[in-house]
């Protein structure tokens, strides 16, 4: 499949965005090690509007660059989680057409259904499989770690998720109907 | 006469979201070689008919298109976005936008590239085009170490390397300090000259534009062409005011004196213009008038003394800055690029600590209050309003800073209903944001910092990217605040907006304050103009040429007269 | 500017500076196979004091990493930390014997297999690190685009990766001036605050970042479209740097080396070295 040139580009600035945010806006939940992430919001966000291919690719560059400019190394593992969410996320798009200007309450169920199975399988099952195969981590660690990450995106997604895309969704109505008052 | 080279017969285009044409009934032939200004206020369509000529039309903005247009002997119809760049050269009034590549050099031969050209090819082609333009010496360096008009010079490269032979320029001057503008617009002319293009010229500001002699201008209003004639027509025939473009302050000046403009006084020049007939009735009219002298000064509220700022050792950006700012005032902060306003401004807001020296508002040195704190004295407003909003209604992106300083629900509501009423924006006040103009969105955002009622309003390029009418609107609603008591600090590079509105101006060159006094000064001293990039304003030149006996008083007298006559004519 | 550094490339005169970017592409990425399929504490010493080496050669300086070091040597001992709490026979369990040192109470003992294990752990950590910090430091950003190209990525992929270097730093200056006009509007993010006045003022800064960088999208996009990108199946590139001899040479011996660190790591059927046998 051949790629526009705007999801090109939505995939570059995505990914720079989504390193910002993961840099810069994350913060602490109260729960110990775990933080309040905007970049996964952010990459459903992206992953909704331009669809799985951009959606992977964002997650998979941004995680990757991220980790590179951070700890000058890459955690191969967790990178391919973010590749993963961001794709399966995206798989919601055709779905939601946000570009309609509709995000109402079957969309937002679409929604978060489709980001809550992702974080789960994504965090829950795939990090710390990958983990165990590549650096044979315990298991009981690594699923409690990837557990407490997936839970932490999955309501992150959920609050600050839905409310960018219920923001997005705004700009695309029409504005005809609209009516000053006095 | 030349061939046509663009050609548009009966043509007319309507966006498909919306419910009326943009374009009406177009009917324009440009020849090969010539140099056309487009020019209108937004909504006019002349960007719309820039986007045709380059393609965006319908590669990317679909429509409803009807009529016909040819470029270059080919009907359009049949041409793709990609066939169309091979003849048109667009160069973007966002050159960061449009700089897409890491460096100077891959940026220039981002087209090149993207045709499969060999290496070495392109490595020579690159060389050549630099050269052009001035830029040969940057090639390995970045985007952000290069200023506004170099960025400009290295997307005209980008262009040019593609051999085309249509230059189409979108506001080339929205972004560029005055004197970067007049160079910018003296390369474009040399360019044609040695390369036989033609070029289009989409832009309001005509003043700056007709800073070299162009061919023809095309006036654009609601969609259609108004007017298509020589500049020297244009000017004489009076219809720039009608449609909202600025005409050139000399020309306003030679309408105060009384003198009428006609087509064979060639108002489209100064050094053009023949004197004789001016010389005696601008004379008189500088006899004649007398400047009404500016209120005496109240107590100071924000003062600077010897603040120093720096990012790191060998960078400074601030060198002792002494100034104070009184209550009531409007005033200006200008100087080129990376001069350090930014930083002032920053340092205002406490965003920033000053390295040594104090920052006093109201007399209280502020170095122990927090960013949230001075807010309640001195507010930013940035200069893209959509940098600050996040939220969805305009009751609730106003209340915001309210909400966040836990004041009491029916309190907010008060409040930010009466700040929309003086801000003009009570009647849309349960409009989603995203249905705004962006000069009511920029309304929102001071709206959004007037209602913590600080004393100071700071404001970073207010106007830039307007057009004459929402200028007026934004400049005309800062000055009935000012007129309730605020202090008003703008940071601009327009001659215009210095001139038009503020008592002073204080100007930033290299760290330095170089000048703190009357807007006039700062539009013909010399020693001013030349370290902040500034250009002497055309009512000293003109004054000049007509021998007057004191051109720095002749442009106080019209400052002052301008304003009083502004103010009648809306009363 | 900004109180978070980021790592990038520092222009220096050295060997691993004029190497091609695909030649230290495929290194880095036969570097972290290796070191992510073998467990042999044979071969990731040996690829550690190797990258040690080649770092020496890079003239990149330790004071200019070490702040990432610092945090790398912290962020391990935390993991360690965490591996022990949750399975402290895991060495034993691996290594198959246990030869116990001393016990702190039933579930928690120390065993000679489970410090093997932990220095294991993070040594593979650890590994990658040089030549990875190495990548990053001395490849040309700009180069970066043309080197993944190089090594079978499409073209439009490879763009979008370069577009992402080019406005990390717009982006980054875009949010600190964002951050700071909420900031004085009120935003409060330090922990003095409740969890949902936190989230809400993440949202008030997140927001209009978000939604300027997609004005941003499409305005990028139209200037790439009326340049021409994308128009044809092959796209060349000017910053390309044309293979030497030299990386012809380095890439044999990295691919030679990685085959025999696997060899060596597989011969015994397994991944792990195990000492305490025999």
């Amino acid at each position: 499949m051949k790629l526009s040139t705007r999801t090109i580009v939505a995939i570059g600035i995505g990914a720079a965005v989504f390193l910002v945010l993961n840099r810069f806006v994350s913060i602490p939940s109260g729960i110990p090690n775990t933080t309040i992430n905007t970049a996964y919001a952010f990459l459903a966000f992206m992953a909704v509007i331009f669809g799985p291919i951009a959606g992977a690719l964002i997650g998979f560059i941004g995680h990757v660059l991220t980790d590179a400019t951070a700890y000058g190394s890459v955690w191969w593992s967790w990178v391919i989680v973010s590749l993963f969410v961001g794709a399966a996320i995206g798989l919601s798009w055709k779905k939601i057409n946000i570009e309609n200007g509709v995000f109402g309450k079957k969309e937002i169920v679409t929604f978060n259904l489709y980001q809550i199975a992702a974080n789960l399988i994504g965090w829950g099952l795939l990090a710390p499989v990958l983990d165990i195969i590549i650096y044979a981590e315990p298991s009981d660690k690594v699923f409690m770690q990837g557990l407490v990450a997936g839970l932490a995106n999955l309501v992150t997604i959920a609050i600050l998720g839905t409310a960018f895309l219920a923001i997005y969704a705004r700009t695309r109505t029409k504005t005809g109907s609209l009516n000053k008052e006095d | 006469m030349q061939k046509p080279i663009i050609e548009f017969t009966n043509f007319n285009f309507q966006y498909r979201a919306q419910s009326n044409p943009t374009l009406i009934d177009i009917n324009l032939i440009i020849h090969s070689g010539e140099k056309i200004i487009i020019a209108g206020p937004s909504g006019s369509g002349k960007s719309t008919l820039g986007y045709c000529i380059n393609g965006l039309i319908p590669h990317y903005y679909k429509g409803n298109i009807s009529g016909s247009l040819w470029i270059e002997g080919q009907n359009s119809e049949n041409l793709k976005i990609f066939d169309i760049s091979k003849y048109v050269g667009t160069v973007l009034q966002d050159s960061d936008g449009q700089f897409v590549a890491q460096t100077v050099g891959e940026d220039i031969a981002f087209a090149l590239e993207n045709d499969a050209i060999d290496q070495k090819e392109m490595i020579s082609r690159v060389e050549k085009t630099s050269r052009l333009v001035d830029i040969n010496s940057h090639l390995g360096s970045t985007p952000r170490e290069l200023s506004g008009g170099q960025k400009q010079r290295v997307s005209l490269a980008g262009v040019l390397i593609d051999r085309v032979n249509i230059l189409l320029f979108d506001e080339p001057l929205a972004n560029l300090d005055p004197a970067t503008g007049r160079y910018a617009m003296e390369l474009i002319d040399d360019l044609a000259k040695n390369t036989g293009s033609t070029v289009i010229i989409i832009e309001h500001r005509l003043e700056d534009v007709l800073w070299r002699p162009m061919d023809r201008i095309v006036l654009m209003g609601e969609g259609k062409i108004i007017a298509d004639t020589t500049p020297d027509k244009i000017l004489a025939s009076g219809l720039l005011g009608t449609y909202g473009i600025r005409e050139p302050l000399y020309v306003t000046a030679l309408k105060y004196a009384g003198i009428k403009i006609t087509e064979q006084m060639h108002p489209s020049s100064i050094s053009l213009m023949n004197m004789d007939t001016i010389k005696k009735p601008l004379q008189h009219w500088f006899e004649q008038t007398a400047e009404t002298k500016i209120l005496p000064q109240s107590n100071a509220v924000l003062s600077f003394s010897d603040v120093c700022f720096s990012y790191s050792a060998d960078r400074v950006v601030l060198e002792n800055i002494n100034f104070n700012i009184c209550e009531g005032e409007m005033t200006a902060i200008v100087g080129k690029n990376g001069a350090g306003k930014s930083t002032l401004c920053k340092l205002i807001c406490g965003f920033e600590k000053p390295e040594k020296g104090t920052i006093e508002l109201f007399g209280r040195d502020m170095v122990h209050t927090s960013i949230r704190e001075r807010a309640d004295f001195a507010g930013l407003v940035m200069q893209n309003p959509n940098q600050m909003i996040s939220q969805v209604l305009i009751r609730d992106e106003v209340g915001l800073g309210l909400k966040l300083r836990d004041v009491p629900q029916n309190e907010i509501s008060e409040r930010v209903e009466a700040t929309l009423r003086v801000c003009g924006l009570y009647s849309y006040r349960n409009w989603p944001i995203s249905a705004l103009s962006y000069g009511q969105k920029k309304r929102v955002t001071i709206a959004s910092i007037l209602v913590l009622e600080p004393q100071i309003i700071l404001l970073d390029e207010p106007t830039a990217g307007q057009d004459l009418r929402h200028y007026t609107e934004i400049m005309e609603f800062l000055q009935t605040l000012q007129k309730r008591g605020k202090t008003i600090l703008l940071i601009t590079h327009d001659m215009h907006l210095i001139l038009e509105y503020t008592q002073r101006a204080i100007v930033i060159a290299d760290g330095k304050l170089i000048c703190d006094n009357h807007p006039a000064k700062v539009l013909t001293d010399d020693s001013v103009i030349k370290p902040a990039n500034l250009k002497e304003t055309s009512l000293f030149s003109l004054a000049k040429s007509a021998a007057i006996t004191d051109p720095f008083e002749f442009v106080k007298k019209f400052i002052s007269f301008d304003r009083e006559a502004r103010q009648s004519c809306q009363q | 500017m900004s109180a978070v550094k980021m790592l990038s490339y520092i222009k220096r005169d050295s060997p691993v500076h004029h190497l091609n970017g695909v030649t230290k592409l495929i290194t880095f990425l036969a570097w972290t196979i290796v070191c992510m399929l073998s467990y042999d504490t044979r071969v990731l010493l040996a690829a550690m004091v190797l990258s040690i080496v080649i770092f020496r050669l890079a003239k990149i300086h330790l004071k200019e990493v070490g702040f990432v070091l610092a945090f790398i040597f912290f962020f391990l001992l935390l993991n360690d930390a965490a591996i022990y709490v949750f399975s402290p026979e895991e060495g034993v369990k691996i290594y198959g014997t246990r030869h116990l040192i001393f016990q702190i109470s039933d579930r928690y003992t120390l065993t000679q297999e489970q410090l093997f294990y932990l220095f294991n752990v993070t040594l593979k950590y650890l590994t990658v690190v040089p030549i990875a910090l190495l990548f990053l430091l001395t490849t040309d950003p700009s180069e970066f685009a043309a080197s993944l190209t190089g090594i079978g990525v499409p073209y439009r992929i490879s763009y979008a990766v370069s577009i992402t270097l080019r406005y990390i730093a717009d982006i980054q200056t875009d949010f600190h001036n964002i951050s700071q006009a909420q900031q004085a509007r009120g935003v409060d993010l330090s922990k003095k605050t409740g969890l949902k006045k936190r989230i809400s003022g993440i949202s008030i800064i997140a927001v209009p970042l978000i939604f300027s960088s997609l004005d941003r999208i499409d305005l990028i996009s139209n200037a790439m479209d009326l340049r021409g990108f994308g128009k044809k199946e092959k796209r060349t590139w000017y910053r390309a740097r044309p293979f030497q001899v030299m990386d012809y040479c380095v890439i044999g011996s990295v691919l030679f080396l990685s085959i025999i660190g696997l060899f060596i790591t597989f011969s015994d059927g397994q991944r792990f070295f195990n000492p305490f046998l025999g």
